[in-house]
C-alpha cells in the first residue's frame, strides 16, 4: 500500500508543497522526466477533450432526443408509471440510507442526484418529476432515520417486491386501450429503460440459476456434476454475442409450434443464461472458501443438508463474494449494450436510430460520447457505492 | 448430510429445468414479464385432425383481428423509408404502407405495431410469425420467394443499385474505381450485386463491409472509401443529408434491378390478397384523383363506376377480401393515396427528395399499374 | 433426513435407501434432460421442415458470391463459403494473438505505473484504469472506430510520423520487410543463433543450479541470438530484407504494410480495454507479495533489481497467471465485436454467410464450436504454463 502513503502525505509534510513535490514528482532524474511527460500528456488530452466538448460538439442531437435515449418509444402518456416505480425505488433507497448508513454524514447527498439531473436538458415535466424524486427520497430518508427499527422489515420486503412492481408498472395490466394501465408492449421499451430492465432481470434470474449450477458443480452425483460443468464451460467458452444470436434466431425454432417469445424476453433469456455460468463460478469460489468445520458444526447442531446449505453455508459464501458479484453485475450492465447488434433499441440501439434522423447525421461522436458517459457514470457509481458499503459493513473480510 | 444436500441440488436443478419449460408454456393471463404471444402459423387448430390443412387460409387476418393490432416489421435506419423521428414515431414510405394496411383492416391507421428488424433477422421474424408482414425495403427475388418461405406483394418502390462517388474524384464509370475501396452494407443483395458486377467488368476493388446503413455512410462521409453503393433511393436520401450534398455525384450506372415491396408468409392466400390490394388501392387512389382531403366529397358525389366500387358504394369488393366494404375508403381517408405517401416521405419538400421516375403512374410513363377493381 | 437411530438389518425399501434414491434421481434427471433435448430437436426439425430446410453443411461447397475486405489467402466471389469461413477464422486468430501480445505489454506498464511513487504517473494510470473499466466495450469500440480512426486525416493530407508511419483514414501504413535472394540463408543463420541461444540458456541454468548464483539467463540467451542475427545481417553479401516504405499513391496507400482502420480500431480498442483489466491483475499480483519478502531479500543483500527479479516477480506471477488467462480468453471472445466496426472476423463472416444462405442453425452452432475450441486451446496452453511456473518455484 505504498502508494497510499504517497498520495496522502501527512499533514506536517503537506504544508511544505515544495518538499512534497520533490519527493513525489522529482525524486530522481527519471522520475522528473516521467513527471514532465505525464503532465504533458494529461494537459494535451484534457485540452483536446475540452475544446471538442465545449466548442466543436453539437449537443443539440442529445437534447432533442433525450426522451428517446431515456425511454425509447415508450408512450409519453404512460411515462408516469415509470416515474412511479422510480419514485418507489428512490423512496426505498432513502429509507435504506436512513436506516443502514446512519454513520455516514454525507450518504443522503446521494438523494440530491435526481434534482441535480434536473439541470440537464430535460423538458419541464421530467424536471418537475426529478425534483419530486429527490423530495420523495428525502422523506424516505427522514422516516428511515426516525424509525429504523419499525421500518427495517418493510423496507426489505419493499426491495423484494420491487422487481414485480417495476415489471407490472412498466408492462401494464389491462389489454384494452382504455382500461386501467393499458399494456405497453415490449417492442416500445427502449433506451436506458430497456438497458436497465435487461440488466435487472438478467441479474435477478441468473442468480438462482448460478447458485444451483455452483452447487451442482460441487455435487457428488456425477450426472449432475458433469451437467453443470458442461453447461458452465460451454457458456464461458463462447462470446455473449453468439448466445444472443442464438436466442434471437434459434430459440423460436426450439419452441413448440405456435408459440413465440417476445424479442426483448429472448434477449433477457440470453443474458440470463450467459450470466448464470459466470455467476456459478464466482459462487463456487465462495463455497470453496467455507471451511469444513462449518458443515460439521451444522451437522452437530442437527441441521440436515438442505438446512445447512440455506442457513449456514450459502449466506457466508455469498457474503464473502459480494465484491466479486458487484463486479459481475456491472459487467452484465455493460454487456447489455450487445443487444443493439441483434436489433433491440436499448441505449446503444436507440443511439443508432437517432443517428439516422436526417437533421442529425454524422454526429456519431456526440451520441456515442453521451452513451459512454451514461455507462461510465452508472458503472462507476455502482462500484464506488459498493466499495463504500464494503468498508462500512466489513463485507468481504472474515 | 452431504447426501441430502446433493438431493436438494438435484431438486433445484429439476425445478429449474421445469421452470425453463414453463416459460415456454402459455401464461393465461399476462401481467408478468412472461408474455407469450400466440402466433398464427399454418398448423392445426386443436379440433382439426392432424392431417393436411393445406393452407392457413384466413388464419393471419383472424389472428390480427383478435389481437386488435397489426404487427409490421420495418426498418429503423433508412430516412424516407423507415426511421424513428425525434418524437419516437416511425415514419417513411414503408411505414405508411403498414398504416394503410391497418386502416384497411381496422378502419384505424394507428392500430399497428412497428417492430424494427435487422436485415439479418427479417426473414426469420416473418417465418416464425413474429411479424404479420415485412415492409422493410426488401428486394423481390426468386430465392426469397421460394426458399425463404415468403410471397412478395406488388412492388411499392422500383429501385436500382447505384454508386455514389465524391464529385472531385472525377469518376464516371465503374472502371474508374479499379483498385479503389467501396463501402457496402452486409447481408443484402447489394453486397452480392457489387461482387457480380465488378467481376463481370473485370474491376478489382476492396470492399469495406458494414453491419448497418448508418456506419456504411458514416465511413463514406469520412472518406474511408472511394465510393459507396446501395439502392439509388438510398443514395439520394443519404446524399441529401451528407455534410456537403453537392460534393457527391451518383454515377450514371444501374447495377441491378431492385423492386422493393412488402412480403408475407407462404400459405395464407387471403392475407396475401389483402396486402396486395392495399397496394393497388394506393395506386388507384392516385389514378382516380382520390386524396385524403377530397375522398369524403368524392364518396358523396362519385359517379364513375370503378371509383364507386373502390369506395364501397357499389358491390362488395371489401367483403370478398374478408374486410369491411369501406376498407379502401379508410385507406385513402386515413393514410392517403400513393402520391400523398410518396410526397410526404420522398417528395420535393423533404430532405430526402427523390424524383419519381419509374415510380409514377403508367399514365405518366411510370410502372405503377393497378388491375381493375371489379 | 432418513437417518434412523438404529440401522435396520432388514432390507430397506428402496424409496428410503439413499443410494437407490441417488441413482434414481440421476436417472430421472437424465431422462428429463433427454426429453427436453428431444423436444427442442423435434420442434426445430418440424419448424425447419415447414420452411423446406434440412440441416446440412453441404452449402459450404457453394460459391459464396461476396467479397471480403481482408484476406489472408487469395479469395474472391468465386470462392466457396468454406473458404470465406476460413478467412474469418484466420482474421480472428490474428486479432487475438496481436491483441494478447500488446495488451500484456500495456497492461504490465499500467500495473507498474499504478504502483509508482510518482504522483502524476500514479494518478494518470489510476484515471485511465477507472475510465476504461467502466465503459461498455461495444460502445467504446464504435466510438473508437467512428470517432477516432475515421476522423484521421484524409489521404490527401496524410500525416507522416517518424519511422515512415503514414496515418490516414484509409489505413495506417508501416514499413515492412520484403525478403530478397539471401533471405533463406539468413533464416538458417537465425536458426543457428536460436540453437546457440538455447545452449547458452541451458548451460547458464545448469550453472545457476550448481552454484546457486542467479545469472541473467534469459538476457544472455537473447543477446546471443541478437548478436548472431546481426552478424549474419552484416556479413551476407546482400541484405536479406529490404524495407518497403509505405507511400501515398493517388487516393490509396501503397507499399509497406497497410493496416486497415477496421483492423486498427478493433485491435487497438481491444488492447486499450483489456490492458486496463490486465493492469489491475498485475497490480494485485505485485501487491499480493508481502512486504516482508522484499525486506528479507534486502536483508540478504540483494539489490532492488535483484529483489524484483528473483523474489517479488516469480511470486507475483503465480497470482497473476490464472486471472490473466481469463483476460486473454475475454479478449479473444470480445474480438467477436468486430461486427460493429466492420472487420471480417469469423463471427462477422459467418453472420454474412448466414444472411445470404438463411442457414442460421448451422452457422451459429459452427461459430460457437469455433470459439469453444479457441477458448479451450488457450486455457490448455495457459494451464500448462501455470503448472510449469509452479513446478519451477516449488
Amino acid at each position: 500500500m505504498a502508494n497510499l502513503d504517497t498520495m496522502m502525505p501527512p499533514v506536517t509534510e503537506r504544508s511544505n508543497i515544495l518538499r512534497w513535490a520533490r519527493k513525489n514528482l522529482f525524486g530522481s532524474w527519471t522520475d522528473s522526466l516521467l513527471t514532465v511527460v505525464g503532465a504533458l500528456i494529461a494537459y494535451w488530452a484534457m485540452r483536446g477533450f475540452l475544446n471538442w466538448a465545449l466548442n466543436v460538439a453539437e449537443w443539440e442531437v442529445i437534447s432533442a432526443n433525450m426522451r428517446l435515449l431515456m425511454i425509447g418509444q415508450y408512450p409519453i402518456e404512460h411515462a408516469g408509471r415509470l416515474w412511479l416505480w422510480l419514485g418507489f425505488l428512490v423512496f426505498l433507497a432513502g429509507n435504506s440510507i436512513g436506516i443502514w448508513a446512519r454513520g455516514s454524514r454525507y450518504a443522503f447527498l446521494l438523494l440530491l442526484a435526481p434534482a441535480a439531473l434536473a439541470l440537464a436538458p430535460f423538458g419541464s415535466e421530467p424536471k418537475r418529476w426529478l425534483v419530486a424524486l429527490t423530495l420523495t427520497g428525502l422523506v424516505g430518508w427522514g422516516l428511515g432515520r426516525g424509525k429504523p427499527e419499525v421500518l427495517k422489515r418493510s423496507v426489505i420486503a419493499g426491495w423484494v417486491v420491487s422487481l414485480p412492481i417495476i415489471v407490472i408498472l412498466t408492462h401494464g395490466l389491462s389489454s384494452s386501450e382504455t382500461g386501467f394501465m393499458p399494456v405497453v408492449r415490449t417492442t416500445l421499451w427502449g433506451g436506458l429503460l430497456l438497458t436497465f430492465l435487461l440488466t435487472v432481470v438478467g441479474i435477478l434470474f441468473s442468480f438462482p440459476m448460478g447458485v444451483a449450477l455452483a452447487l451442482g458443480r460441487r455435487s457428488e452425483l456425477s450426472v449432475i456434476r458433469w451437467f453443470s460443468v458442461g453447461y458452465i464451460e460451454l457458456v464461458r467458452g463462447v462470446p455473449l454475442i453468439t448466445i444472443l444470436f442464438m436466442a434471437q434466431l434459434m430459440l423460436p425454432l426450439f419452441l413448440p409450434d405456435g408459440w413465440t417469445l417476445d424479442r426483448v424476453l429472448r434477449a433477457m433469456v440470453g443474458i440470463t443464461l450467459f450470466s448464470a455460468a459466470y455467476l456459478a463460478e464466482n459462487v463456487r469460489g465462495g463455497l470453496q472458501a467455507i471451511p469444513k468445520g462449518q458443515y460439521e458444526a451444522a451437522e452437530a447442531l442437527g441441521l440436515n443438508g438442505v438446512q445447512t446449505m440455506i442457513f449456514i453455508i450459502l449466506p457466508q459464501a455469498l457474503r464473502l463474494i459480494i465484491p466479486i458479484l458487484v463486479g459481475q453485475f456491472i459487467g452484465v450492465f455493460k454487456d447489455t449494450s450487445l443487444v443493439a447488434i441483434v436489433g433491440l433499441l436499448d441505449l446503444l440501439g436507440i443511439g443508432k436510430t437517432v443517428l439516422a434522423q436526417p437533421q442529425f447525421l454524422g454526429l456519431q461522436r456526440e451520441v456515442y460520447a453521451f452513451i459512454s458517459l451514461i455507462f461510465w457514470v452508472l458503472s462507476y457509481g455502482m462500484s464506488y457505492l459498493s466499495q463504500q458499503l464494503e468498508v462500512r459493513l466489513g463485507v468481504g473480510k472474515r | 448430510m452431504r447426501k441430502t444436500y446433493t438431493i436438494f441440488t438435484l431438486l433445484v436443478l429439476v425445478a429449474l429445468a421445469l421452470a425453463a419449460c414453463g416459460t415456454a408454456a402459455p401464461a393465461p393471463s399476462g401481467g408478468d414479464t412472461v408474455t407469450v404471444v400466440e402466433t398464427v402459423v399454418v398448423e392445426v387448430t386443436s379440433s382439426a385432425p392432424v392431417v393436411v390443412a393445406p393452407t392457413g387460409y384466413g388464419v393471419t387476418l383472424k389472428a390480427v383481428q383478435e389481437r386488435g393490432k397489426l404487427v409490421c416489421g420495418v426498418n429503423s435506419q433508412v430516412p424516407g423509408f423507415g426511421y424513428v423521428d425525434a418524437n419516437g414515431n416511425f415514419a417513411g414510405i414503408d411505414v405508411d404502407y403498414c398504416r394503410a394496411l391497418a386502416a384497411a383492416i381496422f378502419g384505424d391507421a394507428s392500430k399497428v405495431e412497428f417492430r424494427p428488424v435487422t436485415a439479418a433477422e427479417r426473414f426469420t421474424a416473418l417465418q416464425s410469425g413474429e411479424i404479420d408482414i415485412l415492409s422493410r425495403n426488401t428486394t423481390w427475388s426468386l430465392v426469397r420467394d421460394t426458399e425463404l418461405g415468403g410471397n412478395f406483394v406488388h412492388t411499392t418502390f422500383y429501385d436500382g443499385q447505384g454508386m455514389m462517388v465524391p464529385k472531385d474524384s472525377g469518376f464516371t464509370t465503374l472502371k474508374d474505381l479499379d483498385g479503389g475501396t467501396i463501402c457496402v452494407q452486409t447481408g443484402t443483395t447489394t453486397e452480392l450485386n457489387l461482387a457480380d458486377v465488378m467481376a463481370a467488368e473485370g474491376v478489382s476493388y476492396t470492399p469495406a463491409v458494414f453491419e448497418d446503413a448508418d456506419s456504411t455512410f458514416a465511413a463514406y462521409a469520412e472518406g474511408r472509401c472511394d465510393a459507396v453503393t446501395t439502392d439509388k433511393s438510398g443514395l439520394v436520401s443519404r446524399r441529401s443529408v451528407l455534410p456537403d450534398p453537392a460534393a457527391h455525384v451518383i454515377m450514371d450506372v444501374t447495377m441491378s434491378k431492385e423492386p422493393l415491396g412488402p412480403m408475407v408468409r407462404h400459405g395464407d392466400d387471403q392475407w396475401f390478397d389483402i396486402a396486395q390490394w392495399t397496394v393497388f388501392t394506393l395506386f388507384s387512389g392516385e389514378e382516380f384523383g382520390l386524396t385524403s382531403a377530397n375522398v369524403d366529397d368524392m364518396r358523396a358525389s362519385a359517379t364513375a363506376p370503378e371509383v364507386r366500387r373502390l369506395l364501397g358504394l357499389e358491390g362488395d369488393l371489401g367483403l370478398k377480401l374478408g374486410l369491411t366494404n369501406d376498407w379502401a375508403y379508410n385507406i385513402i381517408k386515413l393514410v392517403g393515396n400513393y402520391e400523398e405517401i410518396y410526397n410526404r416521405n420522398l417528395g420535393p419538400d423533404t430532405p430526402t427528395y427523390i424524383p419519381r421516375g419509374y415510380n409514377s403512374l403508367y399514365t405518366d410513363g411510370g410502372l405503377l399499374y393497378a388491375p381493375p377493381f371489379r | 433426513m432418513q437417518r434412523d437411530a438404529q440401522p435396520q438389518q432388514t432390507t430397506i425399501p428402496f424409496w428410503r435407501d439413499e443410494r437407490a434414491l441417488k441413482v434414481l434421481g440421476q436417472i430421472i434427471f437424465v431422462i428429463i434432460v433427454l426429453i427436453i433435448g428431444a423436444l427442442i430437436f423435434h420442434n426445430m426439425r418440424v419448424g425447419l421442415a415447414k420452411q423446406g430446410i434440412t440441416l446440412s453443411y453441404s452449402f459450404f461447397k457453394n460459391v459464396s458470391g461476396f467479397d471480403i475486405a481482408e484476406t489472408a489467402f487469395p479469395y474472391d466471389r468465386n470462392s466457396t463459403y468454406w473458404q470465406a469461413f476460413l478467412i474469418g477464422l484466420v482474421n480472428t486468430v490474428t486479432v487475438g494473438s496481436v491483441g494478447i501480445v500488446f495488451s500484456t505489454i500495456l497492461g504490465v506498464i499500467l500495473g507498474v505505473a499504478r504502483l509508482s511513487t510518482n504522483f502524476i504517473i500514479n494518478r494518470l494510470a489510476a484515471f485511465y484504469l477507472e475510465l476504461i473499466r467502466n465503459l461498455s466495450l461495444l460502445v467504446f469500440l464504435i466510438f473508437w472506430y467512428l470517432g477516432v480512426f475515421l476522423k484521421l486525416p484524409r489521404v490527401q493530407n496524410a500525416v507522416i510520423w517518424p519511422g515512415d508511419i503514414i496515418l490516414t483514414n484509409r489505413g495506417v501504413g508501416i514499413p515492412w520487410g520484403i525478403p530478397t535472394a539471401s533471405f533463406p540463408t539468413f533464416r538458417l543463420i537465425l536458426l543457428f543463433g536460436l540453437i546457440l541461444a538455447l545452449i547458452v540458456f541451458f548451460a547458464l541454468r545448469a550453472y545457476s543450479q550448481r552454484t546457486g548464483r542467479a545469472p541473467l539467463t534469459l538476457l544472455w540467451s537473447i543477446l546471443t541470438l541478437i548478436v548472431v542475427g546481426a552478424l549474419g545481417w552484416l556479413l551476407l553479401p546482400e541484405k536479406p530484407l529490404i524495407f518497403d516504405l509505405p507511400f501515398v499513391k493517388g487516393l490509396n496507400l501503397s507499399g509497406g504494410k497497410i493496416l486497415t482502420p477496421e483492423f486498427m480500431a478493433l485491435t487497438s480498442g481491444l488492447v486499450l480495454y483489456t490492458a486496463a483489466f490486465i493492469g489491475e491483475v498485475v497490480r494485485a499480483g505485485i501487491q499480493s507479495v508481502s512486504k516482508g519478502q522484499s525486506e528479507a531479500a534486502r536483508a540478504l543483500g540483494l539489490n532492488g533489481f535483484q529483489t524484483l527479479r528473483l523474489i517479488v516477480f516469480p511470486q507475483a506471477l503465480r497470482v497473476i497467471i490464472p486471472p490473466l488467462t481469463s483476460q486473454y480468453l475475454n479478449l479473444v471472445k470480445n474480438s467477436s465485436l468486430a461486427i460493429a466496426v466492420g472487420y471480417p472476423d469469423v463471427f462477422y463472416v459467418s453472420n454474412t454467410i448466414q444472411n445470404q444462405t438463411g442457414r442460421a442453425v448451422e452457422m451459429i452452432s459452427l461459430v460457437m464450436l469455433t470459439y469453444l475450441s479457441i477458448s479451450l486451446l488457450t486455457s490448455v496452453l495457459m494451464n500448462w504454463y501455470n503448472q510449469r511456473i509452479k513446478l519451477v518455484e516449488r
